[in-house]
């Protein structure tokens, strides 16, 4: 089996969202997964900053450098799109008007304990954002095959102190797949 | 007459003390009031608490904050240095020369907003039974373990807005705003810099901080 890089894996969480979606992208690979949606159906990415609305990454000349995602990346919005205060982002999260969110993680039991805010590195401190929140919404968890694959499969995350217990997750198969 | 512009950012950082607490807005970088974060470090105080979402972009636009240890405690979501190199908050984490208070991004809002609202605690589901929240009182709601987080408020909040008028009426773009309402509201002074000031009220319905919440306004036209 050939491995999906990073823009392989994000194309192929983003075409499972369901139509009329309200989508919470996280730092990392899931924020690229606005670079792929499916043009055959309308849903909203959604940023812990505030946008309702992300578009594609800005190009060249479209560059706002007050406009960024949840990665901090310089974006575009979608027609419909909205700017909210951070406060208000997070109410749509924890008040459950986010219908999927997608996160980076570092380990992920089989029950969906979740465990993605402090790798424990020496010298690295740790990193919570917003994803904590999150923890109660439908998830697509995306990982990139390489020394982390294995975690996936930890019956526990033992090594790891938790951000959430037992999310529900829908990992969306996203290393077997051979497409793209 | 109400004017809230001032000319210097001595003028904008009057009143700082060694063991201030400061809130900084901004996100991935919008939003950053780099004049404002410049004038912290030109400020010679010490014992600072920072309150802002993530202390990267302190240390690329105020490193001396943090070289010469004048950030006693942050309260933060984010204390993660860009790379595999440690930056110099990392190192003084690690060593226990910084105390970090480390808070899910949306409980930090949520806690500003309350300390800006007259409410000193409120119940939320995020991060309950997790090392996050590990001493904090708890309770169920309809069967859901919640934690019980407490306000926060703070001496000083610096933000960056796009346009403002003399009232201290604030407008953003883009993602400018994040923090910025929060920290307005739960600071006794709330300090802000824009690219612009308007001679003319801004339209009511155009405004991001209504003006009761911010104290400074200084006009920052040719900085980025």
């Amino acid at each position: 089996m050939t491995p999906l890089n990073r823009n392989q894996i994000a194309w192929r969480a983003a075409q499972d969202l369901p139509e009329g979606g309200y989508v919470n992208l996280g730092l990392g690979m899931p924020v690229l997964a606005a670079n792929y949606a499916p043009s055959d159906r309308e849903f909203m990415f959604h940023t812990e900053n505030g946008i309702v609305g992300v578009g594609p990454v800005a190009g060249e000349n479209e560059e706002d450098p007050d406009l960024v995602d949840a990665g901090s990346q310089k974006v575009t919005l979608r027609p419909g799109a909205s700017l909210a205060d951070s406060a208000m982002a997070f109410a749509m999260i924890r008040g459950g008007h986010i219908d999927v969110t997608m996160l980076g993680g570092f380990q992920v039991s089989m029950t969906g304990d979740l465990a993605n805010w402090d790798a424990e590195v020496p010298n690295k401190g740790p990193l919570v954002g917003g994803r904590d929140g999150l923890g109660r919404w439908r998830k697509v968890g995306m990982d990139y095959h390489g020394p982390q694959y294995e975690r996936w499969r930890a019956s526990a995350c033992k090594n790891l102190h938790l951000s959430s217990h037992r999310c529900r997750c829908g990992r969306s198969n996203l290393h077997r797949s051979r497409h793209h | 007459m109400i004017d809230k512009r001032v000319e210097t950012t001595e003028e904008a950082m009057a009143g700082i003390a060694d063991g201030a607490s400061v809130m900084i807005s901004g996100f991935g970088g919008a939003g950053l009031p780099v004049v404002l974060i410049k004038a912290l470090e030109a400020a010679s105080v010490g014992n600072l608490t920072l309150i802002l979402n993530s202390l990267r972009f302190i240390e690329t636009y105020a490193p001396r904050l943090f070289s010469e240890q004048r950030v006693s405690k942050a309260i933060s979501s984010a204390a993660r240095g860009r790379g595999r190199d440690s930056s110099e908050y990392e190192l003084q984490l690690e060593k226990g020369l910084l105390e970090l208070e480390l808070v899910p991004q949306g409980t930090f809002a949520e806690r500003m907003r309350a300390g800006g609202s007259g409410i000193p605690a409120f119940y939320t589901p995020t991060g309950a039974g997790t090392k996050l929240t590990e001493g904090k009182e708890a309770r169920d709601f309809d069967g859901r373990p919640c934690i019980l987080e407490t306000a926060i408020r703070a001496d000083f909040a610096l933000m960056r807005g796009s346009v403002a008028d003399r009232w201290g009426n604030v407008s953003f773009r883009g993602t400018q705003s994040n923090f910025g309402p929060v920290m307005a509201m739960a600071a006794d002074i709330a300090v802000v810099e824009v690219d612009e000031v308007s001679e003319e009220p801004l339209p009511p319905n155009s405004i991001d901080i209504p003006g009761i919440f911010v104290q400074r306004i200084l006009a920052v036209p040719d900085e980025r």
